[in-house]
């Protein structure tokens, strides 16, 4: 929408016909300034802490990018097809499973996981190419239930998804000769997600996220989000729209996950259901669901947030009051918060971008100068 | 087969069913009237068995009072909630209001686990519940029988209040169509904090004989109803309350038999299973097997 509206600033005719002219590569470049701010601001706090050397830092902010990756797929297709996803977290759980299974030594797989399938032991690919493909199993498994629920919205449509998020969890938590079953799944090797593995995976996704919303598959997911009727009567294909969306999603959602378990080292089927939904989607409710920019700066805020009230718990456990999860608590308030006075979130659903800087910039200077 | 195992079997699915059915009429109830999945409903029962746990463990209040003062804390649940989270949405996008009642139901559970205990916590049973009856020659705990019981008189009750009230009708009509219910002066603040209200006292009730079941109450315990509730609704037809309580007593059936049928390495998969069938019935028939005011509204 906000390509559609894009407005030219107000002047005399010669300067509007001038403007006119040069108005295709202004709004071209204005456009992908967005990718380059919020790739660059990503950049900038990542060589910053490389640059400091603080292994626990270092930790914090590999583990937020992740975090990020995880928003970007999300907003994909829920902020372009406004339509809750909650079976988003069980993509992430399988491309966590998936990966951290090919990138495992066989031996290592016939010590910690004696239940393990023979045919899957025997499975070993090096770490980018296990990333890839637990991300493309976990396409492989949306590409195949997602199809017929693609018809559906609103209420119907978010039960479907929250039924299919536990059947993920149920079929990733008793499946012994896979996951593990119910027990913890240790993969058994060093950590082989570096700060700059995710940095650089993070780039490449803020860059395709922002892209798909303005291909002309995002511009007809959006327009199905916005009124669904007129869509389909602009000869829209709304099931397969959709479905394109919620499947490059689950890619996200799958590779996310592969960073995931090869950051974190031990996971289990727990790990991918309500708490790490509940973290997805206050991010991006809390930053704003329609924009890419509203994932990042959601993520971003709510993992400040989430670190300062963490140490807020351990100050007040040390004190002798039991206190964990008042994390989640006034997170949980500020999303009731966000929704009921600013249900477009931080960004208001519009991305932030060169001009929209200087217009705030201009904005604040003329309050100044008053 | 054997009678008896046959009797033993219909025994347990009625209490079960009618456990169920309880259930999923408090999560019909508001979503008829607002189209609102409630997460939270979950919580409201959790709440009920707390004040459950509290008055039968520290106090020496007799069993009828303290039963009516659980469905006091169950009222004032639902009537509060509605306040205070869902109303500032009255109007909103679907979406909003979903994200907003699974807040809540983070809030209240994490409440539970920091202001009462993250470990459960055992009930104290009035004795009679589990005292053994023999019917027909199967020998049974009182307290499903006394399940059953309940669940016919609410039944009736509410069946009584829908058809024959002026309260009832507005209701009805409300959950058929709110915009034309309320251009015909039916109230709308009424009508929903009523349903909320109801949702409330059938939690409460859901309550009391659920912890009756499992003999303890702990912060997450709302999870597992929540679902069945989910499950049943779809089975039955989410826009209609008759159909909620036939989800609600053929869940219990379908989930009877495949504990029965199933192999055991199958039966850690039984609820992948039910949500399967969920799936299945959302996308092959949405309706339900009840119609009730339901409208199509997919695309494709």
């Amino acid at each position: 929408m906000s390509v559609l509206s894009h407005k030219s600033p107000q002047g005399n005719a010669l300067s509007v016909i001038s403007i006119k002219k040069s108005e295709a590569y202004f709004s071209f470049a204005n456009k992908w300034s967005t990718v380059v701010i919020l790739v660059g601001i990503l950049a900038i706090i990542g060589s910053f802490i490389w640059w400091l050397n603080m292994p626990l830092i270092e930790d914090m902010f590999t583990s937020s990018t992740i975090t990020l990756i995880m928003v970007l797929g999300f907003q994909l297709y829920m902020g372009n097809s406004g339509i809750l996803n909650w079976s988003y977290v069980g993509y992430i759980g399988i491309g966590a499973f998936a990966s951290a299974i090919f990138s495992m030594d066989p031996d290592v797989k016939a010590l910690q996981l004696p239940t393990m399938y023979p045919f899957l032991v025997d499975l070993h690919l090096p770490f980018p190419l296990a990333l890839i493909g637990g991300a493309l199993f976990a396409t492989l498994i949306a590409a195949i239930v997602a199809w017929p629920l693609m018809r559906l919205s609103d209420s119907v449509g978010a039960i479907t998804q929250f039924a299919l998020l536990i059947v993920f969890n149920v079929i990733l938590s008793q499946w012994s000769e896979v996951t593990n079953g119910p027990r913890t799944f240790t993969l058994g090797h060093s950590r082989q997600t570096t700060l700059w593995a995710a940095l650089v995976v993070a780039i490449f996704v803020i860059a395709a996220v922002y892209y798909y919303k303005e291909s002309s598959l995002g511009l007809k997911l959006r327009a199905t989000r916005d009124d669904r009727y007129a869509a389909r009567s602009s000869g829209i294909n709304l099931v397969a729209t959709r479905y394109v969306g919620y499947v490059i999603s689950a890619f996200i959602g799958g590779f996310a996950g592969g960073l995931f378990s090869h950051y974190i080292l031990s996971i289990t089927a727990a790990s991918f259901y309500m708490q790490e939904l509940f973290v997805v989607l206050s991010m991006l409710v809390i930053g704003g669901t329609m924009s890419v920019s509203g994932a990042f700066f959601g993520t971003l805020v709510v993992t400040l947030a989430r670190q300062g009230l963490r140490q807020v718990e351990l100050g007040l456990t040390k004190s002798g009051f039991e206190a964990s999860g008042t994390t989640e608590i006034v997170l949980a308030i500020f999303m009731i918060i966000f929704l009921i006075w600013r249900p477009r979130g931080i960004t208001g659903g519009s991305e932030l971008s060169w001009s929209s800087i200087t217009k705030l910039c201009r904005r604040v200077f003329r309050r100044g100068s008053n | 087969m054997n009678l008896d195992i046959l009797i033993e079997f219909a025994i347990n699915v009625l209490s079960m069913g009618s456990l169920y059915a309880l259930i999923s009429l408090g999560l019909v109830f508001i979503f008829g009237i607002c189209q609102l999945i409630n997460f939270a409903y979950g919580e409201y029962i959790t709440i009920s068995a707390y004040a459950f746990y509290f008055m039968s463990v520290f106090t020496n209040i007799p069993w009828p009072i303290m039963f009516l003062l659980i469905i006091l804390v169950g009222v004032g649940v639902g009537y509060l909630s509605e306040l205070v989270a869902f109303r500032p949405f009255r109007g909103r996008s679907l979406d909003a209001l979903l994200v907003s009642s699974f807040a809540i139901s983070v809030i209240l559970q994490r409440i539970f686990q920091i202001g009462i205990s993250p470990r459960s916590k055992a009930v104290s049973v009035p004795a009679f519940f589990n005292l053994n009856v023999s019917l027909f020659g199967v020998i049974t705990p009182l307290r499903n029988l006394l399940l059953i019981g309940v669940t016919l008189i609410l039944l009736v009750v509410l069946l009584i209040i829908m058809k024959r009230t002026p309260l009832g009708i507005a209701m009805r009509g409300a959950s058929e169509n709110f915009v034309t219910a309320r251009l015909m002066g039916v109230p709308a603040n009424l009508v929903i904090s009523v349903a909320f209200i109801i949702s409330g006292i059938l939690a409460a009730v859901v309550a009391v004989f659920w912890s009756v079941r499992t003999g303890s109450v702990e912060p997450f315990m709302g999870a597992t109803p929540l679902l069945v509730g989910f499950i049943a609704i779809v089975i039955g037809g989410m826009h209609s309350l008759v159909g909620s309580v036939i989800g609600g007593y053929l869940y219990a059936l379908v989930a009877n038999v495949l504990s029965l049928v199933l192999p055991t390495s199958l039966l850690s998969y039984r609820d992948a299973i039910m949500f399967v069938i969920v799936i299945s019935f959302l996308v092959l028939k949405p309706e339900g097997l009840v119609r009730g005011s339901y409208e199509e509204e997919r695309v494709g």
